[in-house]
């Protein structure tokens, strides 16, 4: 896309956003039916799980990245993988954060060891793990190589590590229940704000990517600077 | 043979190759001279298959029904690493590479090998009490032991004493007039005039300087090598 | 093949010379036990209830040592860049090293276990066939990842200290499921529930074996 299209795709995307989200408010906040048990504090529900598909799709990125980047070896993918790792870490922290918000009233605990909340503290390891890997490696290319057998490497065991938890919970079954059913009336708050929270993602990965590869760009240009 | 073409190696900000060119023809036996960090050490890394370029070829030559490690077993790299297991005795050691490169890892073979070295009846000592001189030898049975085709040698004769020295010449003569290819960095001129037939200068990373060692006097090459080294 | 055999067998040589990896691998998982001991001293009528975390907690530790000695060795002296001018798949290396870190884990987990029993006073007979089993699967479970996880944190500049952040993480369906499974032959004797721990991490191996095998190469640098 030549960058005149891009900057006008971003600033359709940037009202869209905006509008969105001051919809997405609206319907969680007001327009949704208030909930048998929890009352208002289920509210958040909408945020929190729409937060952790977002972050799932970033990972669902970065895995995507990180293989082309082994087949094709551009850098232009692993810029995407990185980025895409690091928004993900940002939605999940959202769960992590919204979820002990969301217990305590509830359930007077901070923490419930839920699947839900379980793998999203799991994954937000394994892919700042990823960020780490990064971190510590200098050379670029050994870098974008070994963090993408790591991104692959998180992304197979994400199943894995759904169903052991999924499985431990049934052995150890807790007597806090988080919402599973969604009622009907509800169907509008959760997609809308999912869709929102998706056009989040695909504005703050734009916007990250392009960070990414002008820094990438800049060190390249530094490195024929220093020959001369 | 070996062509290498706009070869490029970076680490970070710090370009080691920047899009060097070089043909090594078969059988040729070229001495390679440069300052330290000119990109000697890193153009036979990735000739030796340890390293990957960032970006330019180096293209092998291409027969019909070799597979494609073919050219990674007809290899020989000798560096300052000599790749030796500390723990385990010289014949353990030889042994061990001998099964990997599919040569022969009988006794008999192994201790001919370590006899040619000069480092007989302490076959079964562990590497470990070896002098840096006696690793150094056993660390050239290792890299010749598959007979290869093509010679890599990043200053070889650094840490060898006399006898060591005269051993690792033979077998490099030996190769030569065998018709294997050589590759050699070597920071003695006198030492790389005699043995070579090629003198190449490698400076920031680019060949600076590409004569045959017949077209020149060694005190001629001293000159032009010196004059390179030190403009700026 | 003839090569994995030689590589697992040069590294069993090299430790049957030193020792120092297998010393340091029990002497850690045998402290964890006694830590372990101690943490838990309000449990200790009940403590069996408490054996399989413990022990795993033990293996996974002294395990992780056993990884990082396998390629930081190697790096000693250049013996890695050794294996890489071997005319051979990298994959093949990949097995030669998981084979040899799957042999020192059951080694130490057994000694391990060994001293658990006197510990923590435990009587186990009939239970051993399938203690054996359940050892073996999630070693090999650990171990499959493990060494592809070694290589890449041993080439960076944190080199030892990465492996435990980035490998516990991925290993946790190990843990989980191998912890669950000690517990079922140690305290509830529900056998039939040992098929699920166990599937998962028999496919948790193959997924794993198989991925580091194919990706070993692009990680696997001097």
């Amino acid at each position: 896309m030549s960058e005149k299209l891009q900057s006008r795709f971003d600033t359709v995307l940037a009202i869209a956003l905006i509008l969105g989200m001051v919809l997405a408010l609206y319907m969680a906040l007001i327009e949704a039916p208030r909930e048998r048990t929890m009352g208002d504090l289920q509210r958040i529900f909408y945020f929190h799980v729409a937060a952790a598909i977002a972050g799932m799709t970033a990972f669902a990125v970065n895995f995507f990245s990180c293989l082309m980047y082994l087949v094709r070896r551009k850098r232009w993918w692993d810029n995407l993988a990185l980025s895409a790792a690091e928004i993900g870490v940002m939605f999940l922290s959202m769960v992590l954060v919204t979820g002990p918000i969301w217990a305590k009233p509830a359930w007077f605990v901070w923490w419930t060891w839920s699947p839900r909340l379980t793998l999203s503290l799991v994954l937000c390891l394994l892919y700042v793990a990823y960020i780490l890997i990064r971190n510590y490696i200098e050379d670029p290319e050994k870098k974008a190589l070994v963090s993408a057998v790591f991104g692959i490497v998180a992304f197979a065991d994400t199943p894995l590590v759904w169903f052991s938890i999924r499985w431990w919970r049934d052995i150890h079954p807790s007597p806090m229940l988080e919402t599973g059913g969604l009622a009907p009336s509800m169907r509008p708050a959760f997609f809308i704000c999912m869709i929102v929270f998706q056009i989040l993602l695909v504005f703050l990965l734009r916007r990250r990517f392009y960070l990414e590869s002008v820094r990438s760009e800049m060190e390249s240009l530094e490195r024929e600077a220093d020959a001369h | 043979m070996i062509e290498v073409r706009g070869l490029t190696k970076h680490f970070g900000r710090f370009s080691a190759l920047r899009g060097l060119d070089l043909t090594i023809g078969a059988g040729e036996f070229i001495a390679l001279f440069g300052r330290n960090g000119a990109g000697k050490t890193t153009l036979l890394r990735i000739l030796a298959g340890l390293s990957h370029p960032s970006s330019g070829k180096v293209d092998f030559p291409r027969e019909a029904g070799i597979a494609p490690l073919y050219w990674r077993g007809r290899i020989g790299y000798l560096s300052h690493n000599t790749s030796l297991y500390i723990d385990l005795t010289a014949l353990e050691n030889l042994r061990f590479y001998a099964q990997l490169m599919d040569m022969p890892s009988d006794d008999d073979s192994l201790f001919r090998r370590i006899r040619e070295v000069g480092l007989a009846g302490r076959e079964r000592e562990p590497v470990r009490n070896y002098s840096r001189g006696m690793q150094q030898r056993l660390a050239i049975a290792r890299a010749f032991l598959h007979n290869p085709d093509v010679l890599l040698l990043d200053e070889p004769f650094t840490g060898l004493d006399q006898a060591g020295s005269e051993i690792l010449k033979g077998y490099v003569s030996d190769a030569h007039a065998k018709g294997k290819t050589c590759l050699m960095a070597i920071h003695d001129a006198p030492l790389g005039y005699e043995m070579a037939d090629r003198l190449v200068v490698i400076d920031k990373g680019v060949v600076a300087l590409d004569v045959a060692a017949s077209a020149l006097s060694l005190s001629d090459f001293q000159q032009k090598y010196k004059f390179l080294v030190t403009k700026q | 093949m003839h090569k994995i055999w030689a590589i697992f067998r040069k590294d069993l040589l090299v430790e049957l010379r030193t020792k120092d990896t297998l010393n340091s691998m029990l002497f850690f998982g045998i402290v964890v036990l006694i830590v372990f001991n101690f943490a838990m001293e309000s449990l200790r009528d009940s403590i069996r209830s408490a054996v399989p975390g413990i022990l795993w907690a033990a293996f996974i530790f002294s395990g992780t040592l056993g990884l990082n000695r396998m390629f930081a060795a190697e790096k000693e002296n250049g013996c890695l860049q050794g294996l890489l001018m071997i005319p051979v798949d990298r994959g093949i290396i990949y097995f030669g090293k998981m084979l040899a870190a799957t042999v020192f884990m059951l080694i130490s987990e057994f000694v391990i276990f060994i001293f658990s029993l006197v510990f923590f006073n435990l009587t186990v007979w009939g239970e051993i066939p399938y203690l054996i089993l359940v050892f073996l699967i999630g070693t090999l479970g650990f171990t499959a990842v493990g060494t592809l996880l070694s290589a890449i944190a041993v080439n960076t500049k944190l080199r030892e200290v990465l492996l435990p952040l980035i490998l516990f993480p991925v290993v946790l369906p190990v843990i989980v499921n191998a912890v669950e499974a000690t517990n079922i032959i140690l305290n509830t004797q529900d056998y039939r529930a040992l098929r699920l721990p166990l599937s998962i991490m028999a496919v948790f191996t193959i997924v794993f074996g198989t991925i580091s095998y194919l990706l070993f190469e692009h990680v696997l640098e001097d």
